[in-house]
Order: structure tokens, then sequence, then C-alpha cells
């Protein structure tokens, strides 16, 4: 699979990873750019509609990033993530998509270098793996 | 412009013409008894006259449960979800869509499940004490139920437990079921929403892989999966080469053959009416057999019963609101009212709702009462 520029969805939070991207892009710090950044609230708030979603319009990965346990900006945020995260691992898993395809980190608005790195490691592990097999045919309104 | 020729047509053959606006579907609707909001008849008559896009855009078009009770009682016999369902179908093509509890989840999950290639790991559920194989002449049909069991694992019900409980009745009976590695959902709600060019997708994968399992009955727990393959199924031209049973029809048929010795149930039973089993396929005397069966002192039947039963409040994952909650907890409170200690259900759809809305600290639900499927209630009662 050569040439195969993976499509990443990013889910980060605005408190945390969302200003480590911003850092890492301040601090000129090179990433993959097959990666499109959505911004939510709080990275709790991500459940497995959201990684359907992505899968279905046609993403080759989704990576979820949000704070650091005790760095949760609602203080109980991220322990939301990780509970939702443990369903949607389990859910991505039994539909036989590859478990590449998935991850999760908890980036702090400190860490850009670790956002940079995550973000290379994700999309070499897509590339590896290759386009997403699913086919779908989505719903024709936004709202579903 | 409204309603295009082709969708005219479509729309006479559910009979709506003939509607005489007496209004009995809207007296008798369980949405319209909670909601003043809304009403079928108004629907109806809006569909056949008014010339606009406004009636897609409605948000009543979408609180239908399909349940089908305005039939029942129609005197002009019009078949009202049809109607309900073409126009979902081209609300859908306009790019209107309901509102998807659960933000879509279990939607986009169906669609993934349209993929040919998908290899699902779903049977994982499937314990080492109980016995499958490649071959055989019954299979049985798990649905979306492994999902589910994870999806709704902070309501803590084990949407599992009855297809678990239903192979080990199979088992006992020395049968060994096949369980497909990569069955896909039945398209039921799909289908339902108005989404019939996936829903097609889902029926053709289905029925290629049950016809090449040459297996001679198919059996459900699932009430909407079963009307979804004996109605939709063929209506859509799909042919599936085998006998479609209900969990429930199995075991009456092993009960009236002798096979089936129960005992006397524990507790105080009662049964909730699933809408696909009853009025979709009509099957309401043989779970209750079943329950009655040598227990005829521990049953209560929760009424209304049958024909004018209330369904669980959501269909099709689809504007689960303030009106779904009224439903939920009026059918909650007659269950209550039985004094029955468990609410026997033949479908895991009711079992989800209802647990929900049992387990709502803001509803005022708090009733004694548990809620099982009708396969783990007849296997601890098997002797």
């Amino acid at each position: 699979m050569e040439n195969f520029e993976p499509k990443i969805v990013t889910f980060a939070c605005n408190w945390c990873s969302y200003p480590a991207a911003d850092a890492a892009g301040v601090g000129r710090m090179q990433y993959s750019s097959n990666i499109r950044i959505i911004r939510v609230m709080c990275a709790g708030r991500i459940n497995s509609s959201f990684v359907f979603k992505a899968f279905e319009l046609g993403a080759d990965g989704v990576l979820v990033t949000g704070c650091h346990i005790e760095d949760c900006h609602y203080l109980f945020g991220a322990k939301q993530t990780v509970h939702n995260y443990d369903k949607i691992e389990k859910l991505v898993l039994m539909l036989g998509i590859e478990p590449e395809r998935i991850r999760y980190e908890q980036i702090s608005a400190a860490e850009a270098p670790k956002f940079a790195r995550v973000i290379n490691e994700f999309v070499a592990d897509v590339k590896k793996i290759g386009p997403s097999k699913l086919k779908t045919t989505p719903a024709k309104s936004s709202n579903s | 412009m409204f309603l295009d020729k082709q969708l005219k047509e479509k729309i006479k053959k559910t009979n709506a013409l003939a509607c005489l606006e007496c209004g009995k579907c809207t007296s008798v609707c369980p949405v319209s008894t909670v909601s003043r909001k809304y009403s079928p008849r108004v629907l109806l008559t809006r569909a056949l006259r008014q010339n606009s896009d406004l009636l897609l855009q409605e948000y009543d078009l979408w609180s239908c449960l399909t349940c089908g009770k305005c039939e029942e009682f129609c005197p002009a016999d019009i078949h009202y979800i049809e109607l309900m369902q073409l126009l979902r179908t081209q609300a859908q093509n306009s790019g209107f869509d309901g509102k998807c509890s659960h933000s879509g989840a279990l939607q986009s999950l169906q669609r993934i499940m349209t993929t040919g290639n998908l290899n699902q790991n779903r049977r994982a559920w499937i314990t080492d004490d109980l016995e499958i194989s490649d071959k055989g002449d019954y299979l049985y049909f798990v649905g979306c139920t492994p999902y589910f069991d994870i999806f709704f694992t902070d309501l803590q019900l084990n949407t599992l437990e009855a297809a678990r409980s239903s192979i080990k009745i199979l088992n006992r009976f020395g049968i060994a079921p096949i369980v497909l590695p990569n069955e896909r959902c039945c398209g039921h709600d799909l289908y339902w929403n108005g989404d019939t060019e996936n829903f097609k997708k889902l029926a053709q994968l289905n029925a290629e892989m049950i016809n090449a399992s040459e297996a001679k009955y198919i059996l459900f727990s699932c009430a909407e999966c079963l009307s979804s393959f004996k109605n939709l199924y063929q209506q859509q031209g799909f042919t599936i080469h085998a006998q479609l049973l209900h969990m429930s029809q199995f075991l009456n048929e092993k009960i009236s053959s002798d096979e089936l010795q129960l005992s006397e149930s524990a507790e105080m039973l009662t049964y909730q009416d699933p809408c696909r089993l009853g009025r979709h396929l009509g099957i309401y005397d043989e779970p209750r057999h079943v329950l009655q069966h040598n227990n005829s002192s521990h049953y209560r039947e929760l009424q209304p019963s049958r024909k004018q039963s209330l369904c669980c409040g959501v269909s099709g994952w689809m504007n689960c609101d303030i009106n779904s909650k009224a439903i939920q907890t009026k059918r909650l409170e007659q269950a209550h009212e039985t004094e029955a200690e468990v609410l026997t259900v033949a479908c895991p759809k009711c079992q989800i709702h209802f647990t929900c809305t049992l387990q709502d600290k803001t509803l005022n639900t708090k009733y004694p009462i548990r809620i099982k499927d009708i396969a783990t209630i007849t296997l601890a009662r098997m002797i």
C-alpha cells in the first residue's frame, strides 16, 4: 500500500490536548498532516457514536485525546472518558475493526512533544495496516 | 413540492385514501394517550393533502412507534405504519431525520454492518458450557444483543443472558445450534427509520449466510428480528429457506409434545406483549402457554394485553423523549399493579427500555419488579 495517506479523526479536549496541539504548532514541531482535529469541550463527551460515525464516513483511524485523570478541568470528565473509551474499544473490536485503528491518549496542555509523537506513531500504525475495509452508505441526513 | 408520483402510488397501496377521519387511531395510539400534540389522524391527513415538505421536517413523523395498534382498530383497514415508513424514506431522502437516541451510535453500528467483508468477533459470549456447532438443523439468530450487552453495561442488564439461556435450553434437548460468526443486524431499525437502502444490504447478507448454512429452523430471542425475517424480508424479495420460530414458539411446541416439563415458578410472573411479536406476527398464545404451563397460580395477566397491549415506548432507537418515558412509566405501573415480581419480556428492546426507566432516578418508578427474558425464566423452571 504505497502512497496511502490515511484519514484520521482526532478528538481533542479544549483544556489539555487541544492546547497541546496548539503548542506543538507554535513550537514548530513536525507531525503528520493526516489528522483532522475535532475540538470538544471535554473528552468525556466522546461516546461510541462519535467513533462509529467517523468510521462510517470513511475514517481510517480514530484517536481520542484528553486530560490526565488528575488534570481534568471538570474534575470527573477524564474518568468518564476512560469509562466511555472502554466501551468504545470493546464495540469497535467486536465489529472486527483492527485494534490499530483506535487509540486513546492522555495529553496535558504542556505535552506538545507527546502530542506530535502520538500522532506520528498512530499515523504510522494505520499506514501499516492500510485503508479501512468498511464500505458504507452513510445516512443522507446530517443529524443521525 | 411534496410527494412525488411514485410515492403517491405507494401511499395508495396503504389504503390511506380510505381514511374516514374517525380518529380511532388517535384514541388508541400509545403516543397520543400521553401527548396531546401527537395525532396519527392529523399526520395522515397532512400527508394526503398538504403540498409542502413541512411534514417531512416534522418532529412527530418520528414519534410513531410503528407498534401497529392503530391498524388493529382502524375501520378502514389502513396500513398506517407502512405509510409512516414511506414518509420517513422520503424524509431521509430529502435530508431530514428524527432525533436518534444514543446520538445515533446504534444507527451507525447498523450501517457499518452493511460492509460485505466484515470479520466480527461476536461469539465471545459463548462460554465453554454452551454447545454450538457449524452444521445442523437448528440455527440460533442472536441479533444485536452482544453489542447491546456492552453498550448498556451502565444499566447493569445482561441482554446476553437470554441468548445463553436459549442455547442452554436447546442443549438440554440435545440440539447444538449453529451460531453464525458474522451475522448482521436484521435491519429492522433501519427499515422503520426509512433507510430502506441499507436495510436491503443487511437483508441480502443475512439471507445469503442463513441459506448457505442449510439450517431447517431458525430460532430467535428477539421479536424484532423475527418480524423482519418473517414479514420484511419476504416483502422485499429475500427468501429464507427455513422455518422461522421465536424461542417461545419452540418451547410451546416442546410442551405440546410432552418433551418439556416445567416446575411451578417460584415468582409471580406477568408478560409484556412485544408489539412485533403480538400485533405484527400474531403470536399471543405461545408465550402465555409457556408461562402458564403448570404455573397458573403464579401468572397474572398484564392489562391491557394482547392486541390492546401497550408497547415499550421507543422504536428503532428514535425519538426517545418525554412521551416514551411516560408510556414506559405507565406500563411499569400497570405491571406493578398485577403484584407480579417478574415482568417477562420476549424482546431485548423491551428489556432495555423498561430497565432504563426502572432505574431512572428522576422518574417515580421505584417498583420492586424485575425484568427477565422468557428463555431465562423457562430455563430456571425446567425439570
